[in-house]
């Protein structure tokens, strides 16, 4: 206990350290004066003996200290370096601000994205042992990722050795009855031991038994954590509680834990079992499920694709109709769901380590600025005894002031950038990536903040100390100690400016482009007007009725929508432009043979009103009118694409054309309208006919899409078209309300490119703050060094001006180099982005030179504050001392 | 004139802690009494002296309180603890031991 006792004693003395400076002042203030008593008796005369007693008692204040330190711990005078270097922080606002500033956001931009890469790529999945987890696929001639069908699902389950378990799951959704109507949610049928495969337990109730998923079986099911809370309010009575399900009474058993996601399949609230009870189930060829494996301990993943290919080509021979040419693939778990976002993350994380770095170095040539000018008193404090260490930790301790600062801040603006990222993801493709749910600075982030801290503190202190270790501190107080390690750290500086100055230039031009392409996509012409355009997606569960009736239901709903207040016209299409540009089949033209194989056109039925309510352009003939039903000879508008490629040069007006199989139903091509985009904005245009709805009626539960044009604002239409329709049949279900200008902002073209066109805006901001800020301590580093020099031109009859051109000559080598590397990093790193751009050359020249403009108004800038600071040198000063 | 010779390193804790089993006594008294018993062989400097009293004070060793003089002044006097016995045995142990091996080898002629 002896040391217990002895650090105890420590802190004791340090609590009451003035009060023991003072005891020992007087102790030896005590002495000092027996000592001179002692003298006067020994002879001496009274100022002798004070002046010897004095002397041998040496430096006082020194030996105080001392023994004050054998006593006192280290921290004391680390206490006080920090306390030193807060004083010279304050001084000097604008550098405090500036080194802030920069390492804020380096540092915030680094700690963010580890955020994100933490949530993706280190969190494990919610799964036990996911790496042993296989996702199987069926292959076939289109390609690798198809589904599987039931009875081939039971056939890999009997037949593989590979697999310690294979389940099954389809995530088609349900249609919920709530009181206010049918609503379509998200769900997931899965077989019976699906979550036991995953190694996931309900945190309520009871996972599903493996006789759950039987035809005969009461129909249970589980809910997600995030449902349990919506909808039944966290309650623990949720269990047994029944939900009508697709027109099924289902009981709920469990609900799954919180931390619970199955990308796949997300975001799905209702887990169902996947039974063997309904048509398709029935039929090899109907291929709707997808299998999820644990790996047999011991096999590899090249075996177990081998094993599951084996059996796949099994099938296809044993079951030539359904399974023909098809094979099987196993993918991993974890491969699957994380996709390519592996390596964009770790290139944004590098890209931002990068960054972060190049700031910190910046900050310490900052801060190297201030050293130059305090070289004269590092150099009286080394000779009045300060040790190169106690200077060291005098670095230390700036640097680690400012550090610790800027990570606490940084670590603040992590927590808005990952916001801001958020923000710019749309919702859909944020659900299809739940393992972002857990974004946030959390330990691992804060764990990263502190080791990027520490380093940032590291660097600070190191390149200063660096700087005076080479120099030796005596020629700091004698003349101009410019050593040659000085032209080192000019040179090196210079070239991390052109460096960081062209990094710029390349980050500016590509988020330029980014930008550009993203305003030309969000303009494309999409064939129809997207302004004041609301869209309804409507569906039904009952099918009842006859093609008379579902076409009276849908005049009768246009008639009750049409007069709407808001409203100018309605519209009813099979679907919306703007979405998958799905639902296309094979077409052949009446009286011509074909040689080709596929004559894929997308095909939409829609009403009278959809080309005048979507406000098209017709370019020939006419478009049907409400009139032309069943009772009327069958027409069709086609676009601009097909007539182009399939009628070149020709009328295709009174042609007549047929869905391959359907050869009785051949219909007229009364009119071309110009091209509607049916896909993403930036697709290609593709074929497409319009038939009128009237001719080829659809029940109701087909689903439809409901179009409407208003006069003002569109989401206020929706409330009262949706309560129209729900009061025209209640038995329909009506969801995805969203305005066109939603749709072309949301889809997932738009949101890469927004998403992309900001990230590396804000890398591109960081770099351009870097650069400006490196210039300016480059050239502020050489001003100081030439202060002299200058005094000397001033002396002898230089103007300001050419002293402001001497320095921005300097700046202006330094921004022309930068720029001009980047001119050429430019053209090559772009052409990397020549996929994601949109109608924008990769080397488009007005962003180029919209750019380089820029960068050099930021390079004078930058240059503009020490030149003027050189300029007002006044010459005596400058010649006389530094 | 011969150099005077310096303490052995590493005594002087030893010194002070006997000096004071002879009673309390203050920082100038203490390196008095060394001078005076070693017949002006040993002089403590002030510079070493109150380091070491400091480290005494630390270990636990010494006390100190303040107390007046005879001239009307303040001073600090150490006294000797309990434990600073025990060690100033100690030490004198060792001391005894170190001298009589460096006398072997210096006898073994």
């Amino acid at each position: 206990m002896n040391w217990l006792t002895r650090i105890l004693r420590q802190f004791g003395f340090l609590a009451h350290r003035d009060q023991v400076n003072r005891e020992l002042e007087e102790e030896m203030s005590y002495h000092c004066a027996q000592t001179e008593r002692e003298f006067i008796a020994q002879g001496m005369s009274p100022n002798e003996a004070r002046y010897t007693a004095a002397r041998q008692f040496g430096n006082e204040a020194r030996l105080r200290d001392e023994s004050a330190q054998t006593t006192g711990l280290r921290l004391e005078s680390i206490f006080r370096d920090l306390r030193f270097a807060l004083r010279q922080l304050r001084r000097n606002p604008g550098f405090a601000l500036t080194a802030t500033l920069v390492l804020t956001l380096g540092m915030g931009a680094a700690i963010a994205i580890f955020s994100f890469v933490d949530a993706a790529l280190i969190q494990p999945l919610p799964y036990t042992q996911p790496a042993r987890l296989a996702m199987l696929y069926e292959s076939n001639s289109l390609g690798p990722h198809f589904h599987l069908s039931y009875l081939d699902y039971v056939d890999y389950q009997n037949r593989s050795t590979v697999f310690q378990s294979l389940n099954a799951f389809g995530a088609f959704g349900y249609m919920l009855q709530t009181p206010e109507g049918p609503q379509p949610v998200h769900g997931t049928r899965v077989t019976a031991g699906f979550f036991r495969t995953l190694g996931v337990t309900p945190v309520l109730g009871r996972d599903f038994r493996a006789d759950d998923d039987r035809p005969s079986a009461p129909r249970v099911a589980l809910i997600s954590y995030a449902a349990w809370q919506r909808r039944f309010a966290g309650r623990a009575n949720v269990l047994g509680q029944t939900v009508n399900l697709d027109g099924n009474p289902v009981s709920i058993i469990g609900v799954l834990p919180r931390s619970f996601h199955f990308a796949p399949a997300e975001p799905s609230e209702f887990w169902g079992t996947e039974r063997p009870d309904s048509q398709c189930e029935k039929i090899r060829g109907c291929h709707n499920l997808i299998g999820v494996a644990r790996l047999r301990r011991g096999a590899s993943f090249a075996a177990a694709n081998a094993d599951v290919e084996r059996i796949g080509s099994a099938l296809a021979q044993q079951y030539p109709g359904d399974d023909h040419g098809r094979g099987a693939i196993l993918t991993e778990l974890v491969a699957d769901i994380l996709g390519n976002i592996r390596p964009i993350l770790l290139m944004l994380l590098a890209g931002a380590a990068l960054l972060l770095l190049i700031a910190a170095v910046n900050v310490s040539s900052l801060l190297l600025v201030r050293t130059e000018r305090r070289r004269r008193e590092m150099a009286v404090r080394g000779a009045l005894g300060a040790s190169f260490s106690r200077l060291v930790v005098q670095f230390l301790a700036e640097g680690t002031a400012l550090a610790a600062f800027a990570g606490l801040l940084g670590t603040a603006a992590a927590w808005i950038f990952t916001r801001l990222i958020l923000s710019l993801i749309p919702k859909d493709i944020l659900d299809s990536m739940p393992y972002l749910n857990t974004v946030g600075i959390h330990a691992h982030a804060l764990v990263f903040a502190g080791v990027v801290a520490v380093l940032s503190a590291l660097i600070f202190s190191l390149l200063p100390t660096l700087r005076i270790a080479n120099n030796d501190l005596r020629n700091g107080l004698s003349e101009d100690g410019r050593g040659s390690s000085g032209t080192v750290w000019r040179r090196f500086g210079s070239n991390l400016v052109v460096v960081e100055l062209a990094m710029a230039m390349i980050l500016l031009v590509g988020a330029g482009l980014l930008g550009k392409s993203f305003y030309r996509l969000l303009h494309v012409d999409t064939g129809l007007n997207v302004d004041r355009l609301a869209t309804l997606q409507v569906s039904g569960t009952v099918k009842s009725g006859t093609a008379q009736q579902w076409v009276s239901f849908e005049r009768h709903l246009h008639d009750t929508l049409a007069p709407l207040p808001g409203v100018r016209s309605a519209a009813i299409a099979s679907e919306a432009p703007l979405g998958d540009g799905d639902g296309s089949s094979n077409f052949r033209i009446v009286g011509r043979s074909w040689p080709i194989d596929h004559n894929e056109v997308i095909i939409r039925d829609v009403s009278a009103g959809y080309f005048s309510t979507l406000e098209t352009r017709l370019l020939r003939g006419r478009y049907f009118g409400d009139e032309e039903d069943q009772s009327r000879p069958r027409v069709v508008v086609i676009n601009r694409q097909l007539a182009a490629t399939y009628f070149p040069g020709e009328n295709p007006i009174g042609q007549r054309i047929y869905i391959e199989g359907d050869q009785d139903k051949a219909m007229e091509i009364v009119g071309i309208v110009d091209n509607i985009q049916e896909g993403q904005p930036d697709a290609a245009a593709q074929a497409a006919m319009y038939r009128p709805r009237n001719q080829d009626p659809n029940s109701p539960t087909e689903g439809f899409t409901v179009i409407l044009r208003s006069g003002q604002a569109e989401d206020a239409v929706l409330g009262t078209a949706a309560g129209a329709i729900h009061t025209a049949d209640p038995t329909l279900a009506i969801s995805n309300p969203a305005t066109m200008l939603q749709r072309l902002h949301d889809s997932p073209s738009a949101s890469l490119h927004r998403v992309s066109a900001w990230l590396v805006g804000g890398f591109a901001a960081l770099a351009l703050l870097l650069s400006v800020v490196g210039l300016y301590g480059v050239i502020a580093y050489s001003v100081s060094h030439r202060t002299r020099e200058i005094g000397l031109r001033i002396a002898l009859g230089a103007q300001r001006s050419t002293v402001y051109r001497l320095i921005l000559r300097e700046a202006a080598w330094l921004a022309a180099g930068g720029i001009g590397a980047g001119l050429l990093g430019s053209l090559t790193a772009t052409t990397l982005l020549s996929k994601l751009l949109f109608q924008v050359h990769s080397w488009d020249v007005a962003t180029l030179v919209a750019v380089a403009v820029t960068l050099a108004a930021a390079a004078l800038l930058a240059s503009f504050l020490p030149a003027r600071r050189a300029a007002s040198v006044n010459p005596t000063e400058a010649l006389h001392a530094e | 004139m011969a150099r005077k010779p310096d303490l052995l390193p590493g005594t002087l804790d030893m010194l002070i802690l006997k000096t004071l089993t002879r009673g309390a006594l203050h920082g100038y008294g203490i390196a008095a009494s060394i001078k005076r018993v070693s017949d002006e062989v040993l002089t403590v400097e002030e510079g070493s002296l109150y380091p070491a009293l400091q480290r005494l004070l630390l270990q636990g060793w010494v006390k100190a309180e303040w107390k007046m003089t005879d001239t009307n002044r303040r001073a600090r006097y150490y006294t000797l603890t309990a434990a600073g016995r025990k060690q100033l045995g100690l030490e004198l142990s060792q001391f005894e031991q170190m001298i009589s091996a460096i006398g072997r080898v210096l006898q073994d002629a």
